[in-house]
């Protein structure tokens, strides 16, 4: 299946190598750099390229390039969706996934990708085994292993690996049992320029944080599961619980987890939070144009508005723009066009505006499109569906549920 | 490439990753750098009696193996330790450890030794161990494949292994080593449907596009009555609702209703594929969703496959590498069934911060999906497109408007007024563009846009696209006639700049100038002769060639005549309209979700999608004959130690399905894979390892257990089936499991037979009086005292009965309701007088309180013996009952001379389920095996109870427990008596009086559990009707409403 794996950063380095069957030559990545130059940005790079004896399949994620290349027949999804969990997995051991930390912990990683894969087919994937195998760098554990001379792998058998419950570790204890659910939602809409909403559509996840010990059997339930219009589920989820009873009803892994995915379908016409007032001008045989955004809060049942920005990709004819916010800050990138304004807060007793002139380029004609207006940002403690999980029942345990914090975030794209 | 030099230093200056370079931390640097001085160390280690040491040798052996390294030096410690020794080892863990590290050696000499070793392995107890050796199999494969005869027999053993751990890897080695042995398959079919739901990820994504390729060659296609099914499309549609109402566990009904139209039935294994993947559809990997995906579009009828679309369409939210091979793969569905993603047009809609190539393919998916009514939406869509900063894009947005324009006659001048207004655009690429696709529109009705060709005419002299202006060129040529006075001038122009055209324009140019020559050679002939001149010297040979044969064929000569008369028919011969195709036609000969698929071509090592076979191979040899009874009763012992965890299906199950009373795995078989696959290892293994195991497992039991028992309070304790609410297949399945080989298939048709023929005829109207009349025929059978001795309390009942029904004529209203000793629906076969050489047997319900037990069902059991001989010693034999399910056994007959027949009366429990009880009805010479399923009506018996006690108890039955259904009354079914004789002779129910007239109340409880049915028809003058059923027993209520429906409105 999979045989090798290259890490390439967005300057064409090779700085890591994996192989799983024989050694691939590097050159191999000659055919990825040959694309990656006809696709003038990095996620234009074709996910699955041809070579004559391979075909190298990628994916972009935190500026790095992870290759793998593959010789026979496979489902693409197969391999595309294991190298997200490789760097999932990279980002669950060391926080961030980036470059530098990939070569400062190369031992780390190269333990976890030789037990993620045996001889390119899938081993080890669930981070729970994992990290009984190979334990996440710790300062602490750096300096003793600098002294003794030893090494991340763990020294116990790792038994998960015959479990019933592969997701979870045995003999978990905590003297704090609490259990933490995020309920996110994230509206997805398109606006025109006269301000009706052509799509809408919610799309939800239930991350959840779960500190408990031993086995706890937990359930979980929706004030009105009928919203739901499709889900996906972690597989510690009995599915024909949900089916029959529309109960979530699951042993949870340790630790964070993506409990529960969930869309929640454009019929129900979605109330937009926010709206924004444009005026933007261009004249012809000028070389001026005018630039004005007001952004504004419109039913957010009392809630704040909060990390509001908003960018957009000017026309090729803009050379550069002199605006003034009335509040937060803002960049124009000349090269690339985009204009970007962080604006915080919304104060609704005095709305946030961005005004100034654009100056064109002299002699070319007026651009015949309007910029398109990316709009993001978040207002805690709000469901946008109303969708809130009932109460959370832990039956063979007594454990303490905190809070229930909600979170949306919200895309807007105005045209 | 700004990266090549850094690049090739970096070769040069190190030889691969994991050097010392890379050693910053000096502590986790530590293995690698000093691998090569610690060789020694490490035979040590191997040499020592600590588990932990040998692992973590073995472990830095195989992070040295996997760079590439050269273990050789190390080779013979390790075959010496890891072959000899730690195979042996008592670890299960170490085991497996050993199998990696000695099969990852890329040493031919090892390859007996790992030969052997896999084979050990493969029968090893702990399955870990089984799938390291499944893991093996494709390494020692690529290392000398002249093992394969002897690797198969391993894959064989393995895939008839129970485990869900071992499923995936073996199957991965199936397909890696002898994809083409489908044969293997099919004793571990229904094994692999049914574990699949447990298996990991990766497992299920590689089980699941075998078992598309395997259903290939051994199912019918579902679809070839389509035609059939269009006409009668109104039906088609009721039964996919049917399906979808029911879960899966519907297709006998869908086979049911099947018969009466067309004589193709699935095979219930196909069945069986198609409902244990579905749930699959909800799994957060993007992999196993595409899978079921192209499963169902390969595999299930048209009606079912619309339930992928939501997932798809959910997949759309994920990376955009994700979204990228899925929507290639919508593509391409969706020109086959645009219907399935209509109703998701707005989330294909585009985003300005999509990367192009996503963008693209958004498109070609809207302009699959575009028909009549929904193309104006589509095409505002479009226009707000054309505004994009991103060119390659507005390009594809204008093909798209092209290709909606030819295939939607309505919008074709509306998208070509459009169009023309781009060719004012400033952007040249979108005036090329637009070009291009007006051309190929014109081409479609030419005679009424001269304008648009006049306009294009003068456009030559500021496009510099050579595709545009070649386009252009060749329209005017084409269509010369409609602009005549324009065109010489045209070819004149181009004349002039012919030396500077591309090579493309000037071939254009040639041809242009032969048809202006055949139709108007006055004014064109130097010109064109001019330009023939030119072409001849032209740098390119195409041209040249061009240009000599074009001048034989238009300028006369004097040997060559014969071709240049025809020269007109050549070059102006009525050309047929373009056909504008989405490039992903026709891409569905490769499976899809495939990388061949993707690429549209065939990758290495790409299995063909097979087509479907004319004739259905023999379904006999997935029955799995090992009989699981004798197992049976160990396994439930053993239930009370192993606890059931995830697993929700399970292989033959059968017989102890819907043993479980806990709610907790209502799914029958929640708990028998792991049961069983613990009976399977764990009675055997003996290490100190699967003690501990043990003890975990128990532990988690435990707690499962007081959880379960705290339901079993709340919930009362009542076996009860959900989900998939009965199965007639299941039900053969574990029959014919039992059963021998070539009785087997017999056995599983006859069985097919009467259940699919009792939910076919509904009890109608005209049924319920001739059921009247068997029952009244029974009791005559039953008052001869010759025949057989009949159980007093039979009799009792009867009689019973007989005064109620005196009763009853006094009060008109509650006649057929406040006693139904009518039987619901009338006699059906339990075993045909073929089959039963001379011996046929038929049952009723009689709807009488079964004597013995009062959870009991009666059920009477009519025998006639048309044979020449005499049969004896009619009895039941030993019952193989889905547990909880109970029979009352009837008394022997003892004889049954020829041409006599006789009833006896036997009592089922069917625990509130509609699963069939199989049993043997033997005689002194022959077993036939047979079953009885009972429709859901007959799983109650009435309660008489006030009106008032009825709203009260229905006020305790709402949400959940409520289920409401509308429905038209047909005119037949209008009056009072029709509407409760049909409720009645559907369900065992009592009728309660009611106040208002049009209001119709029914009470009863199920037999086993005594939970409360309670039905309210609600009907309206015009033949509206609402029909609520109130019901603890969810499944039940939902059946029961589906039955009652059908009843009142066939």
């Amino acid at each position: 299946m999979i045989h090798s794996l290259f890490l390439i950063n967005s300057s064409g380095d090779i700085f890591l190598e994996k192989h799983w069957k024989s050694v691939v030559s590097r050159s191999v990545c000659d055919y990825f750099f040959e694309a990656q130059e006809r696709a003038t940005e990095a996620e234009n790079v074709p996910p699955v390229i041809p070579t004559p004896h391979h075909y190298l399949l990628s994916v972009y994620r935190h500026k790095i390039f992870f290759v793998a290349v593959i010789q026979t027949e496979v489902p693409p999804l197969f391999v595309i969706e294991f190298l997200h969990r490789v760097v999932d997995t990279f980002q669950d051991y060391f926080g961030v996934c980036s470059e530098p930390v990939i070569k400062d912990n190369v031992v780390v990683v190269y333990e976890v990708l030789e037990e993620m894969l045996d001889n390119g087919f899938p081993l080890a994937t669930e981070s729970n085994i994992l990290k009984e195998l190979i334990k996440p760098p710790t300062i602490l554990r750096t300096v003793v292993n600098t002294i003794t001379g030893s090494t991340n792998v763990g020294d116990q058998l790792p038994t998960g690996q015959l479990s019933v419950v592969p997701w979870r570790r045995t003999g978990v204890k905590y003297t704090n049992n609490e259990a933490y659910f995020d309920v996110i939602e994230e509206i997805d809409a398109i606006i025109d320029k006269s301000g009706s909403t052509i799509t809408a559509e919610i799309q939800g996840v239930i991350d959840a944080c779960v500190k408990l010990t031993g086995m706890p059997d937990l359930t979980l339930s929706f004030m009105n599961p009928r919203l739901l219009d499709d889900v996906s589920f972690h597989p510690c989820v009995r599915f024909k619980r949900w089916e029959s009873e529309r109960i979530l009803s699951f042993i949870p892994p340790d630790g964070n987890f993506r409990l529960l995915s969930y869309h929640v379908s454009a019929q129900n016409l979605v109330a937009i939070p926010v709206y924004v007032k444009h005026n933007i001008s261009f004249r012809d045989s000028s070389s001026h144009g005018r630039f004005e955004i007001t952004v504004g809060p419109k039913q957010t049942m009392g809630k704040t508005i909060e990390g509001v920005t908003v960018t957009s990709q000017m026309p090729k004819g803009v050379l550069n723009m002199s605006l003034t916010p009335s509040q937060g800050t803002h960049t124009f990138d000349p090269v690339t066009k985009m204009l970007s304004w962080d604006v915080g807060k919304i104060n609704p007793q005095k709305l946030p505006s961005l005004k100034g002139t654009m100056s064109l380029q002299a002699g070319a004609s007026k651009p015949d499109e309007n910029p398109t207006i990316n709009l993001q940002f978040k207002i805690q403690q709000l469901a946008i569906s109303a969708q809130a999980p009932a109460d959370d029942a832990h039956q063979s345990h007594a454990a303490i549920v905190q809070t229930h914090q909600g979170a949306s975030r919200i895309a807007l794209q105005r045209r | 490439m700004s990266a090549a030099p850094a690049y090739s230093e970096d070769k040069g200056g190190s030889a691969g990753p994991g050097e010392p370079e890379y050693g910053h931390d000096p502590a986790s640097g530590g293995i690698f750098s000093s691998d090569y001085k610690r060789h020694d160390d490490l035979k040590e280690m191997l040499d020592t009696n600590k588990d932990s040491l040998k692992l973590e040798a073995m472990k830095r052996i195989v992070a040295m193996i996997a760079r590439g390294k050269n273990a050789s030096d190390l080779f013979p410690a390790v075959v010496k330790n890891v072959a000899c020794k730690n195979i042996e080892d008592p670890n299960q863990l170490i085991r497996a450890s050993a199998l990696r590290v000695l099969s990852s050696i890329r040493v031919p000499i090892i390859v007996p030794i790992m030969m052997l070793a896999i084979k050990e392995a493969a029968s090893d107890m702990s399955p870990y161990v089984r799938k390291t050796a499944a893991h093996a199999i494709p390494k020692l494969y690529s290392l000398d494949s002249d093992q394969k005869d002897q690797l198969i027999e391993v894959i064989e053993k393995l895939l008839a292994d129970k485990t869900t751990l071992v499923a995936g890897s073996v199957v991965m080695a199936f397909e890696e080593v002898c994809p083409e042995r489908i044969d293997l398959i099919h004793k571990n079919y229904r094994k692999l449907c049914n574990l699949l739901i447990d298996v990991e990820e990766w497992g299920q994504v590689v089980i699941i596009s075998m078992l598309t390729r395997y259903a290939r060659t051994q199912f019918l296609s579902p679809t070839q009555n389509e035609s059939l099914l269009e006409e009668n499309a109104e039906k088609a549609f009721y039964g996919s609702e049917e399906d979808e109402a029911k879960g899966a566990g519907s297709e006998e009904t869908a086979a049911a209703a099947a018969p009466a139209r067309k004589p193709y039935v699935m095979d219930p294994d196909h069945r069986l594929l198609l409902r244990n993947t579905k749930p699959l559809l909800q799994s957060r990997s993007a992999a196993v969703v595409m899978a079921v995906a192209q499963l169902y579009f390969h595999l299930a009828p048209k009606a079912e496959v619309g339930v992928i679309a939501k997932a798809l369409v959910r997949l759309l939210r994920s990376h955009s590498e994700v979204q990228y091979v899925v929507l290639q793969n919508v593509a391409t569905m969706s020109i086959k069934r645009r219907g399935m993603f209509e109703p998701y047009l707005k989330s294909f809609y585009i985003r300005s911060t999509d990367p192009t190539q996503i963008k693209i393919l958004k498109l070609e998916v809207l302009t699959n999906l575009a028909n009549e009514t929904n193309i104006p939406t589509v095409l505002r869509e479009f226009q707000t497109y054309i505004r994009s900063m991103d060119k390659d894009f507005v390009a594809a947005t204008i093909q798209a408007i092209g290709r909606c324009a030819t295939n939607i006659g309505r919008v074709r001048d509306t998208c070509l007024n459009g169009l023309v207004q781009l060719l004012s655009n400033r952007d040249e690429l979108v005036v090329a563009e637009s070009v291009v696709v007006i051309k190929k529109l014109l081409q479609m009705q030419p005679a009424q846009h001269g304008e648009i060709i006049k306009h294009l005419a003068k456009l030559t002299d500021n496009i510099q696209v050579p595709m545009a202006r070649a386009s252009i060129l060749w329209l005017i040529g084409e269509y010369c006639e409609h602009v005549p006075r324009i065109a010489p001038d045209v070819l004149r122009k181009m004349a002039k700049s012919f030396t500077a055209e591309e090579d493309i324009v000037k071939l254009q140019v040639i041809n242009l100038a032969a048809k202006l020559y055949l139709t108007n050679s006055k004014q064109t002939k130097l010109l064109t002769q001019y330009v023939l001149s030119l072409a001849k010297y032209d740098q390119n040979y195409d041209i040249r060639d061009r240009a000599r044969f074009t001048r034989q064929l238009i300028v006369p000569s004097e040997q060559g005549g014969a071709l240049s008369r025809h020269a007109k028919k050549l070059f102006l011969a009525p050309k047929p309209a373009p056909v504008l195709e989405s490039s992903f036609k026709d891409r569905d000969h490769f499976q899809l979700g495939s990388l061949s698929h993707l690429l549209n071509a065939k990758a290495t090592g790409y299995q063909e999608l097979p087509d479907w076979p004319e004739e259905a191979p023999d379904p006999s040899v997935r029955n799995v004959e090992v009989p699981e009874w004798t197992k049976c009763s160990n396994r439930e012992k053993r239930k009370e130690k192993e606890k059931p965890f995830y697993s929700d299906s399970e292989g033959e199950s059968g017989p102890t399905e819907s043993a479980d009373s806990d709610p907790e795995s209502e799914s029958e078989s929640d708990s028998k894979s792991s049961s069983e696959s613990g009976s399977g290892e764990s009675s055997s293994e003996s290490d100190n390892e699967d003690q501990d195991e043990d003890e975990e497992k128990g532990r988690g039991s435990e707690s499962e257990q007081s959880e379960e028992d705290g339901k079993r309070k709340t919930k009362k304790k009542v076996p009860e089936r959900k989900g998939e609410a009965s199965s007639s297949d299941e039900g053969s399945d574990s029959s014919s499991s039992s059963s021998e080989s070539e009785m087997t298939s017999e056995s599983e048709e006859e069985q097919l037979e009467p259940a699919s023929w009792s939910r076919k005829t509904p009890p109608s109207s005209k049924s319920a009086p001739a059921t009247k009349e068997i029952s009244l025929l029974d009791l005559e059978d039953f008052t001869p005292p010759s025949v057989q001795p009949v159980s007093p309390p039979a009799i009792v009942s009867t009689s019973l009965a007989a005064d109620l029904e005196g009763l009853t004529l006094t009060d008109s209203t509650l006649v057929p309701s406040l006693l139904s000793p009518v039987s619901g629906v009338g006699r059906q076969e339990l075993l045909h007088r073929v089959a039963g050489e001379g011996l046929a047997v038929d049952y009723t319900f009689s709807r009488q309180p079964f004597s013995g037990d009062p959870h009991m069902v009666s059920v009477h059991i009519h025998f006639s013996n048309s044979s020449d001989t005499p049969i004896k010693g009619l009895h039941v034999g030993t019952p193989k009952l889905p547990a909880g399910i109970s029979i009352q056994e009837f008394p022997e007959i003892e004889s049954l001379a020829p041409g006599e027949s006789a009833t006896a009366v036997m009592g089922i429990n069917f625990c509130d389920s509609t699963q069939a009880a199989n049993f043997q009805l033997c005689t002194q010479t022959r077993q036939f095996y047979v079953s009885i399923q009972p429709p859901v009506g007959e799983l109650m018996a009435p309660v008489f109870m006030s009106e008032n006690e009825f709203k009260k108890e229905q006020g305790k039955l709402m949400g959940m427990n409520e289920i409401t259904e509308k429905l038209m009354l047909p005119d037949t079914c209008r009056s009072d008596h029709i509407v409760v004789q049909k409720v009645t002779a559907t369900a065992n129910l009592g009728r309660v009086p009611c106040g208002t007239s049009d209001e119709y109340r029914f009470a009863g409880r199920t037999l086993t559990g005594g939970s409360l049915v309670l039905l309210t028809l609600d009907a309206r003058p015009a033949g509206a009707a609402q029909l609520t059923v109130n019901s603890e027993k969810m499944v039940i209520g939902t059946m029961l409403v589906k039955d009652v429906i059908q009843a009142l409105t066939q």
